[in-house]
């Protein structure tokens, strides 16, 4: 416990533009999975256990394509697409065969997909932790903002990530897509009445979803080690992210991604050994007094 | 009562058995066998209240188990406390921990209980690894657990404590028996059918979910503590998110509508487990292909299927017999 220290740092504005940034880029990369997380439940009423894994595949395979083409741009594109490629695939053969059945056969199934995952991971790019580095279009002089120092990284990654939810969400709000999506949510039988291939559109949405933890992998790849396994903790904290932003909220998950990046990056100064603590409480609360999350409709 | 009298018979027959292994002089790995299989199969029995009785689909048993190994394991390591206070102190704070994470749990729906309950299971992990001073981290409860004689039993010594350990598990599962068989197992059972009916009838569901998730974890606590007593130690993993998922698969192995599938499934699982890892050292591949191929092929676990056969197969029995019947009262209308 070193309060004093977090007063120390949010007294001087360098240190709270660092430690906004780096909680900025811990939240928008919860964001990406967690918008994901939200909107295949939202829609298709499962939760996907195996996000993380989907995750970790996105990051390794902007790794290789990285290797393959030394462009990032065009890896983490290639992962997102990979990525959500993979996701229809999961939905199609796996996930489809057990949306009628308990959730203890979905959670059956991802349980086998993120073993099966994590041990290709083994076998395809070994155990041992590998790092991409920062790719050279990004090997800029940091940017000086309030005595604050700002990787150019960073920016790109938070601007990204904003600039994927925007995309998102206008696309669920605005397109003619969107509207049989949210349909479908509410009352998938009726909208298959209606003539709509309402599987197809499944799918998609699961693709969608896929490809956003896909490109959340491709943008934490400069900035972390990719391991087996690192798809997990991740996935729990997006699950947080849900349950505080409630659960089918986009919006929500915007906001809850972020109370959980600024709760991660200055507990870290003020609690280091805490933290996770702080943000279970966050979210008992949460569920105590708003059971349907901040910005959650009651569910059915 | 002739139920209960014949199930602690059974129960006695089972101790029986399980003390007859080092009597007959079986060889220390299948004792070792025994022991593991003991331990993780009070995990899958108690988990099983909850997912085969009660519909809870909990995703975060293991928390429990590793709470009873690490209580235990700390409170021997201290010096202050006998076995059996440290066991009762281990049950307590087991039983404690559940009653938070249970009153915050049980209300939710199906799916956010399935993800909270690993939520909760995670942030105790993570103490364990974070806490190095008072836990060892990622190394576990190292130096071993003193085990001072009590009573006379010295649990130091193999055989004795293979004893201890099976007659606390044949009691542990004669008390889960007692639970499912009592008006309060049968209250979880309707809860797990139909909530509103139960809620309709003026039982308290909330209460009654909350008291099973205590129960029910104070029986993975004393799978904790045999695992702890056993190998001397208690480690992270014991409390990771992977210990649950296998506790969920050995319930699918062995069936969660017979009331001992679990323990069938965990021997199953161990057996898997032993076989594959003298193959490959992918042993998550090959458990991952398994599950699948229960899941999406049969639909439900190999024993439960059987069971479904063979009540099929009475009551088409028990249909004929009422036909044959009502054939011959309708012969001598007739006539």
């Amino acid at each position: 416990m070193d309060l004093d220290a977090l007063l120390r740092c949010v007294g001087t504005t360098s240190c709270v533009v660092t430690q906004l940034t780096s909680g900025m880029i811990i939240g928008m990369l919860l964001f990406l999975i967690a918008s994901g997380v939200t909107l295949i439940f939202g829609v298709l009423n499962v939760i996907n256990f195996a996000h993380g894994s989907l995750y970790m595949i996105g990051a390794y395979a902007a790794w290789t394509f990285y290797q393959l083409t030394g462009s990032y741009f065009v890896s983490a594109l290639g992962a997102a697409v990979a990525v959500g490629m993979l996701g229809v695939l999961f939905e199609r053969v796996l996930m489809s065969k057990v949306y009628g059945s308990n959730v203890l056969m979905q959670l059956l199934v991802c349980y086998a997909v993120v073993l099966i995952s994590d041990d290709l991971i083994k076998i395809i790019w070994g155990p041992v932790p590998l790092s991409m580095g920062m790719p050279p279009e990004f090997r800029l002089p940091p940017i000086r903002f309030m005595g604050g120092v700002i990787p150019p990284f960073y920016l790109f990654m938070i601007l990204a990530a904003m600039a994927i939810g925007l995309l998102l969400w206008l696309v669920i709000v605005r397109t003619r897509f969107g509207s049989v999506v949210r349909a479908a949510a509410i009352n998938g039988p009726m909208v298959s009445a209606l003539g709509i291939r309402v599987n197809l559109y499944y799918a998609a949405v699961f693709g969608i979803g896929s490809a956003l933890a896909g490109a959340a992998g491709a943008l934490a790849a400069p900035v972390r080690s990719l391991t087996p396994g690192m798809g997990f903790s991740i996935l729990i904290e997006s699950f947080i992210v849900t349950v505080i932003g409630g659960m089918g909220s986009i919006v929500g998950a915007f906001v809850a991604s972020i109370i959980i990046g600024l709760t991660r990056s200055f507990g870290s100064i003020g609690f280091p050994l805490f933290v996770d603590g702080v943000m279970f409480l966050i979210m008992a609360l949460v569920l105590i007094f708003k059971p349907s999350g901040l910005f959650g409709r009651p569910h059915r | 009562m002739a139920g209960r009298w014949r199930d602690l018979g059974l129960a006695a027959l089972g101790l029986l058995v399980l003390l007859l292994v080092p009597v007959v002089g079986a060889p220390p790995a299948i004792r070792d066998f025994i022991m593991f299989g003991m331990a993780y199969g009070l995990l899958a029995m108690s988990l099983n209240l909850l997912i085969g009785y009660t519909g809870l689909v909990s995703f975060g048993h293991a928390m429990f188990f590793a709470a009873g190994a690490y209580a235990f394991g700390l409170a021997m390591q201290s010096g202050k406390f006998s076995i059996p206070g440290a066991f009762v102190l281990a049950m307590a704070f087991t039983a404690t921990m559940a009653l938070i994470v249970g009153a915050i749990c049980v209300r939710l729906n199906e799916i956010y209980f399935a993800f909270l309950t690993l939520a909760f299971q995670m942030l105790f992990y993570n103490i364990i690894l974070g806490w190095v001073s008072f836990t060892g981290g990622d190394q576990g409860l190292m130096g071993g657990i003193p085990r001072p004689k009590f009573l006379g039993i010295d649990l130091a010594d193999r055989t004795q404590l293979y004893i201890f350990c099976s007659v606390a598990f044949v009691v542990c599962i004669a008390i889960l028996r007692q639970v499912v068989t009592s008006p309060f197992g049968y209250t979880l059972r309707m809860i797990r059918d139909n909530q509103e009916r139960a809620a309709f009838l003026g039982i308290n569901v909330t209460m009654v979910k909350l008291a099973c998730f205590v129960i029910s974890a104070c029986i993975a606590g004393v799978g904790g503590i045999l695992l702890t007593l056993f190998v001397s130690g208690a480690y992270p993993n014991f409390g990771f998110w992977t210990t649950s998922g296998e506790a969920i698969f050995m319930i699918l192995l062995g069936g969660s509508n017979v009331f001992l599938g679990p323990l069938v499934g965990t021997v199953i699982l161990r057996l898997l487990n032993d076989i594959t890892v003298s193959y490959t050292s992918h042993t998550e591949l090959v458990l991952g292909i398994v599950i699948l191929v229960l899941v999406l092929g049969l639909r439900k676990g190999p024993l439960d299927l059987l069971a479904d056969r063979w009540e099929n197969r009475r009551q088409a029995k028990a249909q004929a017999v009422r036909d044959a019947a009502d054939k011959d009262a309708q012969a001598g209308r007739d006539a």
